[in-house]
Parts: C-alpha cells; structure tokens; sequence
C-alpha cells in the first residue's frame, strides 16, 4: 500500500513539473523569443555565481564533516606513509590553486558574460604568447610533481634494508596466510600442486630441508616495530590486494607471479589505539582487487608489536611441519598428538 | 565532397514523394542506411542503457545507504536475488559489473561516438550519408545484437559476470571461482566480441567519411572541433578495440578450451590445483588496458568536441585557439596510447617501467590544461546565451577540472600505491568519464535535438535537469574522495565488519538518497525527451541556435541526402562569430574583399 502511495506520489510530482515546464513554453512563445532568452540568460547567470559560491560552501562543510574521518587526519603509522602523506598535501596544494582558479573562472565569465545587447563580443581567436604561458606552467608545475613522486617511487619499490624482517603473504578466497621463514631464516620451496587444505595451505615441499622449521598463521601477521618489513606475495587461485591503509601501501597478490613490498612500521598496534583513542583500532588488511562475492569480507590483521613481545609470540609458534606430520613433533605426547596440532591450528 | 560525386548519388537530389515507394517502414525505421536513422537508434538503444545502468547504480546504492534495511519490493523485482528485501553479495556484483560494462561501453561508447559521429560527420562536413551507409547499418545491428546478448546474460540461472567490467582472470577465467564466471561470463564475452565488430564497422566508416568526403571548400582545417575529435576518437577505436577482441579470445580459450594463456599455479577452493601452467593473469590486463585506455579517450574526446561546439556558438566568439585545440586533440590521442600501464602500477610492475608511465601519463595534463584555459577564454567576454545545451557545456568543464586534477594524484604510481582501488578512483573517474561525458552528451542531445526532430527540448525542463544533476553529481562523488582518503576500497558489498571503513555509513546514506533523486531528475530529461519528438514546439527557422556550420543549412527536417539540392560549398571556417561586427557568418558565405585576416 505505501509502495503504491509512493509511486503515486513520486508520479504526481512529475506531473507538476512537467505541466509547469510546458506552461512556461507558452510563456514564453507569448512574451516573444528575445525576451524570454533574455530572461532565461539572467536567471541562468545567476545560478552560476550562486552555484560557485555554495559549492565552495559544501567543499567546506564537507571538509569539515569528513576530514576527521580520513587516514591524513590520523597520520600515517610507516616511515613510507609519511612521505606519502606529505606527497599528498604538496600534490593537495597545487591542484588546489589550479581548482580554485580555473572554477571560479569559469562560473564568473559565465556571469559577467551573459548576453548583454550593448556588448560587441571581442573577436579573439588565439594569442601564441598566452597558450606559451599556460603550456608552460602546467609542464613546469608537472615536473615537480614527477619527480618528487618518482624519488618516493622508488624508494618505494626499492630493496628493503638488510635487517628486514621477511614473511610470505599468500591471497586466497577468501582470508590470507602468512609464512615465517622459522629458524634458518629461509623459506622451504613450495609448488601448488602440493596444496592441502588441511595441513598444507600454501603447498610446501616437506622434503625441502628448510621449509621443517617454517611457520605458518591465518588472518593476523606479527610484526615488530621500527623493523622494515618485506613481504612476499602471492595468491592461491585469483587476484587479490593487499592492501594497507595505515602505512599507505598496497601490492596485488598474483597466482604464479610472486610480488613484493616492505615498509616499516613506527607504532605498535597499543600506540596506535591510544594515539586514535579508538580501543578496537586494528590494522587491518583489506583485500583491493575485485577477488568473488566474498570480496568484501576478506580481512586480515597486522599487530604491529615490540620486538620482546614478538619473540615471545614467536616462540609459542609451532612449525606448520608438525601439523602436517604430528607424529614427528618432539614435543607431542605421541597418543594425544593429533589434537594438539589441531588446537594450535585453531588458535591461529 | 566534389561537385560530380554530388550529382552521382542523384537520390539525395530528390523531394521525398519521388521515392516514397521505396522507404517501407523496416528499411526507414528499423534496417536504415540514414546516418541520422541510424544515429537516433544508437542515441535511443544507448538510452535505454543508460536508464538500465542507472537503474543498476540506485540498487547498488540501497545496498551501500542502507545495508540493514530490508525493501520487500526487492524481492518481488529480483527473487531470488534480494532474498528477505535485501540484496545478496552475488546479485550487488552482478550489478556492479552490468553498470560499469554498459555505462562505459553501451552508453559513453555506442551511445555517445555511435550518435553523434553518425548524425554530425555527414551534416558537418557536406555529405550525403557516410562512406558505406550499409556497414553503418551493420555496425548498428552488430550493437544491438551485443546488447541482447548482454541483458540475455541477466537472466542465466547463475546471474551476469560479476567479476568487475575490467573482467580481470583467472577470476573471470575459472567456472568455479564465482557463479558469475559461469554462463554468464560467457555471455558477457561474446557480447564484448560483438561489440567490438561494432565499433569498428562505425570507426572505419567515420574515418573514410571524414577523410574522403568533405565538401568543396571543405579542408581538413576548417572542420568544425566536433569533425576533428569524432576523428580522433574513430582512430583510437579502430587501433585499440582489436587488442581487447584478441584478449577476449585467449580468455574463452582459456576459460573453456584448456589453454593457459592467462592462468598458472592456481589451486580453486573445492576442485583442487589446476593443471595450468605457465600463464600470466598480467598479460590480460595489459591488453585490456591497451583498450581500456584509450578508451576512457573514446568517451572523452566527442563529449569535448561537442562542447568546443556549443560553447562557442553560444558564447558568440570563436573558439579560442583552434589549432591549439587540435594539436591537444592529437597529444591526448597519442599519449591515450602510452599510459595503459598506470592503471597497473601495484599489479607488481617493473618500477622502471612504472617511472615511465607516470612521466606519460602526468604529461597528459598538459594538453588537458591547454584546452580548459581554451575554454575559458573562449567564454571571456563573449556574449553568452544559456542555453540547456550552453549550461551542460560549461557543466562539462566543471567537471573536467575536477576530476582532471585528481588524475594527477592518481597518475603518480608513489600516490596511487595508497590510492589505487579505493573510492578515491571511484570519483576520479565517474567525475571526469562518466558524469563529464554524460554532460557533454546531453549538451550535444539539447543543441542538436531540433536537427534530429525538427522541434525543441522544453527549456525549463532542461535547466531543471541541469542543474539538479550538476549539483547532485558534486554532492555524491565529491565527499567520496574523503572516504578514498580513508582508504575505503571499492566493490565492497558491506563495510559493517571493518573497523577502518565503518565510520562513513551516514555518508554513504546521504550518496544514496542523493544518486536517487538525480536518477529521477535523467527520468524527467526522458520525459522530455519522448515527449518532444512528438508534441515538441515546432522548429520554424532554418538556423535557430545562429550557428555557422553546415547542418543548419539542411532543411528543418532533411530527408535521406541530406540537402535537396547541390551540397553547399564552404569558404571559411566554422568559428567567425562577432567577426568585423557580424554576429555569426556561416561557412558557406564567401569571404568579403575587404574581410579582414581569413582563416
């Protein structure tokens, strides 16, 4: 009943604009087509500088409403996102005054210009040295842009330092998994045909002597504060992102192409609750590149810790090898070992 | 075109009556070789696109402003699809896809260059029709075949691809990694393919139109800015459409034949490792992109032709700068070609070969710049009449401007890293693509309308429309930057779960209620428009808007040939507004002894 109610409604307010509109056509034929033009131009003229002034108006309003809400406002938590941030407002500010000028340009001429019978339009139909003037201050503006943004580029995409913290990111529909090295530092080999699952979600060859002592956890990766970071990504089955909004970076996760990224971290997960003031803050991984209809649930977390409470993190992990194979984990009571493994692979 | 081709196509010469027998209603309304027939059945298919895709974005939207609520209605409209009055994952991104595919391509591509490339390259330059008006017909029935096949694929049981209009594999490559990579991705394909056969019978007919006939008097120089980007967009659609036909084709290998071109190292949750390859899911999208670039120049290059057109006739001056227009013509379509790789800078490019995309593609905004202060010079004291036509060229600059300049964020790979994906792009490119290039289509149906119809648009409705749309295209996609600053990603069916996103839902409310009142203002721009056809004020003079190219000395309704007697010969460029202190002199008036400077 409402449903009809509101067609109707939606309906009749058609029907009224549209009976006005054709009544001012009639209007319009009777007062003759010079002076309707003329009447049109003005009220037209009008709306223009009305239309830049309350635009200027939302821009500010908007600003004021939304700026809190964005990422600049809460500063960036990566040595990278700085340089991103301070990319921005740079960038910010020169597109800014070119806004300003060209809009305001733009609704004023269209003002100050309406038809006016008493004016002779100025024939003007180009000028070398005025389109000198405006090629060049684009390209000069544009090269600043360029290369203070390829500096950060490849900074960017550079080699991480040496003392760089390695774990492998792997995308799949629809969470991640993150691989630690383990003790020696070196990721065991892994071939997707050997992918389970259960036990053996990235496909690691057991037989390899350096994947034993590999770690592996879903959904939350660890890493520790002021320590760069690098990962290595991939994915499973589709293109996914990972994408990092605190410390402003994303790489796309590619089947069978391996990609990288590193950045270091300068607030731990706790500094960051404070510093927002927001006690559920997390860094969280969003999945960017359009991955199936559970796209949108595809969330990870980084907890971002101190390098103690890393280690001691570190040393409740279990190498993956022995959920595969937990008859061969030295710890394992042999009957109850079965369980065990299970537990701890719930917990990550 | 010569004076001895116009007396061979001896039928444009005759009144109507003589040949009526011939023009039954199939070959004047349906199968017709009239550039302007045709063109009315592209405005009007693309029409219906684009009430679709709207229609698409208003449900996608609810989803967005409103993801707790539950609309019965929905339910009854989708099924299965909006279970319970609320929208299912599988069905927003069958939506999100299908108004993204046809928008861009259907709508700003067939719709808009199919138009108006049809209607004006003949009446603009002095033809009779277009070079091969039977393979304009094709090229008409090639679209209208790909858009049966599209709304065809709405209706598989497992739904429309849903995988994003970028169509990336393995997603859109693997039956198993989404229902809508199933049937309907095959749909979606052929439909491509179709449509691809399409542009390119338009495009080679437009070129050869363009190139070889011309009336006397008619050099390359004098074309009207419209004549000169409709060129320029044929060009970039002849050499870059067969590089997506051919990507499209390794895909339905790959999706169905078993090839690897796209595909390696895959492992589908629920069937297990792939025996592919090899492959490389990039390669895809370097020659989607190869397309998809110059693409977004396919939409943008007649939308500005047009309102150099408008804006200048309605501001009674000359264009300002008509070389300078062409030259930034030209740089913007060969630049359109070396700058596909920027929409790839976190697909795990070689850093190198990002640093050159980016000087690419920041290069770019300099001709960009060129032809906004053309504009606005263009307008600086002129005389300007607001017409809806005028109003939605000027919006038209608004627009570029703003979403001009976010590109320039977007364009530089170190600010894109942070950006890319994310609501940031959303309203870069639905401002300078999408609304831009709808506004200088409407500029284009409002200038041109009592050409095609021999009546008027109603004024007020026009400045209704305008208005509104200009103001709520602002309101939805400006506060959209902020939540692309938040990092907000895109195609996300609820951002409820995340603790970095949620904070914009009130926003996201009000971007909803506002893209459906805006949605509803384009149905009172319909109204107008079907009602005009038929009950419109009549057009009584030959040249109402005072214009001085060729199609406003065709008669009030021009038949089939365009001009009743000889083709006009032209002498002069298209642009001699307030010249000597004529208000306009048209290109068919012969240059005066004592004229000053000519062009």
């Amino acid at each position: 009943m409402s449903l009809i109610l509101s067609v109707a409604i939606i309906v009749f307010i058609y029907v009224v604009i549209f009976q006005i509109a054709k009544a001012s056509e009639y209007v319009s034929i009777l007062k003759g087509e010079e002076a309707s033009r003329q009447q049109n131009n003005k009220i037209n003229g009008f709306l223009m500088v009305a239309f830049l002034v309350l635009g200027f108006i939302g821009i500010y309003v908007c600003n004021k409403a939304y700026y809190g809400k964005t990422q600049l406002a809460q500063g960036a938590a990566s040595i990278q996102g700085e340089k991103v941030d301070q990319m921005l407002f740079v960038t910010l500010i020169i597109t800014g005054i070119v806004f300003v000028i060209t809009q305001v340009l733009l609704f004023w001429f269209a003002y100050k210009y309406q038809e006016d019978k008493n004016r002779k339009v100025f024939f003007f139909a180009h000028s070398t040295k005025l389109e000198l003037i405006w090629t060049a201050i684009p390209a000069i503006a544009l090269t600043v842009l360029v290369v203070f943004g390829l500096r950060n580029w490849f900074f960017f995409t550079g080699e991480p330092p040496k003392n760089a913290n390695v774990i492998e990111v792997t995308g799949k529909q629809f969470g991640w998994i993150f691989r630690y090295p383990g003790k020696d530092g070196i990721f065991g080999k892994k071939y997707y045909k050997n992918i389970d699952p259960a036990t053996n979600s990235v496909g690691i060859i057991w037989d390899d002597k350096y994947a034993q002592d590999d770690i592996q956890t879903e959904q939350t990766m660890y890493v520790v504060k002021g320590q760069p970071v690098k990962l290595i990504i991939g994915s499973r089955d589709v293109i996914h992102d990972v994408g990092l909004t605190h410390f402003r970076l994303k790489m796309d996760a590619v089947p069978g192409i391996p990609t990288t990224m590193w950045f270091t971290p300068i607030y731990t997960t706790k500094e960051m609750r404070e510093k927002t003031g927001n006690p559920n803050f997390a860094y969280e991984i969003s999945c960017d590149q359009m991955c199936g209809n559970g796209h949108y649930s595809m969330k990870g977390i980084i907890e971002v810790v101190e390098q103690e409470d890393y280690d001691m993190w570190m040393a409740k992990q279990k190498p993956q090898y022995y959920t595969a194979f937990p008859e061969k984990d030295p710890e394992a009571v042999p009957v109850k070992a079965d369980s065990t493994a299970k537990a701890t692979a719930a917990k990550m | 075109m010569s004076h001895e081709a116009a007396l061979h196509e001896g039928h444009g010469h005759e009144e109507h009556g003589h040949h009526e027998h011939h023009d039954t209603f199939l070959t004047k309304y349906v199968f017709s070789q009239d550039h302007k027939m045709i063109a009315k059945q592209f405005l009007i298919t693309g029409m219906v696109w684009a009430v679709l895709g709207g229609l698409m974005s208003v449900l996608f939207r609810l989803q967005l402003g409103y993801p707790d609520a539950s609309f019965p209605w929905l339910e009854s409209l989708l099924g299965k699809w909006a279970k319970g009055g609320q929208i299912t994952p599988e069905a927003y991104y069958a939506l999100v896809t299908t108004h993204g595919t046809v928008l861009v391509f259907f709508v700003l591509t067939a719709g808009l260059s199919g138009t108006f490339a049809n209607f004006l390259i003949p009446l603009q330059v002095g033809a009779r029709d277009m070079a091969s008006p039977f393979m304009n017909m094709l090229s008409y029935w090639f679209f209208f075949t790909a858009s049966v096949i599209m709304m065809s694929s709405l209706f598989v049981e497992t739904g429309p691809f849903s995988g994003g209009w970028t169509a990336y594999p393995p997603l859109s490559a693997l039956h198993d990694a989404s229902p809508g990579s199933k049937t309907g991705m095959d749909l979606w394909i052929i439909s491509m393919a179709l449509f691809v056969v399409s542009s390119l019978l338009g495009g080679l007919n437009y070129i050869a139109t363009i190139l070889n006939m011309r009336t006397k008097g008619m050099s390359m120089t004098r074309l009207p800015l419209t004549i000169w980007a409709l060129f320029f967009t044929a060009v970039l659609g002849v050499l870059s459409f067969p590089v997506l036909l051919s990507g499209m084709i390794l895909l339905i290998f790959d999706r169905n034949f078993g090839t690897s071109f796209y595909l390696s190292d895959i492992y589908v949750n629920g069937v297990g490792a792939l025996s592919n390859e090899g492959g490389s899911a990039i390669l895809f999208q370097h020659l989607f992109w190869f397309l998809g670039h110059p693409e977004v120049y396919i939409i943008l290059l007649p939308a500005m032709g047009m309102v150099s057109e408008i804006m200048s006739v309605n501001s009674r001056k000359p264009i300002f700068g008509y070389m300078a227009m062409l030259g930034s013509l030209f740089a913007i379509a060969i630049l359109a070609f070396l700058v596909w790789a920027h929409h790839m800078f976190v697909t795990g490019l070689n850093p190198f070969l990002g640093s050159v995309f980016v000087l690419l593609t920041l290069l770019i905004a300099v001709p960009s710049a060129i032809k906004v202060f053309n504009w606005l010079t263009t307008l600086w004291r002129g005389n300007i009449r607001f017409t809806p036509g005028m109003l939605f060229a000027i919006g038209f600059v608004s627009l570029f401007i703003s979403g001009g300049l976010t590109g320039i964020w977007l364009g530089n790979a170190a600010l894109d890293i942070y950006l890319h994906d994310s609501y940031f792009v959303v309203a870069h490119f639905h401002i300078v693509m999408g609304v831009a290039s709808m506004f200088g289509m409407f500029a284009g149906v409002y200038h041109w309308f009592p050409k095609m119809y021999g009546r008027y648009l109603n004024n007020t409705l026009g400045y209704v429309h305008f208005w509104i749309t200009i103001a709520g295209a602002y309101m939805i996609f400006w506060p959209m930057h902020y939540q692309g600053l938040a990092g907000m990603p895109r195609r996300y069916f609820d951002f409820s779960i995340w603790e970095s996103f949620k904070q914009f839902a009130e926003l996201n409310r009000f971007i909803s209620t506002v893209a459906m009142i805006v949605f509803a203002t384009q149905i009172l721009f319909l109204i107008n428009f079907f009602y005009s056809i038929f009950k419109g004020r009549k057009v009584t003079v030959l040249n109402p808007w005072e214009s001085n190219t060729l199609e406003w000395t065709t008669p009030i309704r021009p038949g089939h040939g365009n001009w009743p007697g000889e083709i006009p010969e032209v002498y002069r460029w298209p642009y001699d507004y307030g010249k000597d202190g004529h208000d306009f002199i048209p290109q068919t008036t012969p240059v005066g002894a004592d004229e000053t400077g000519t062009h």
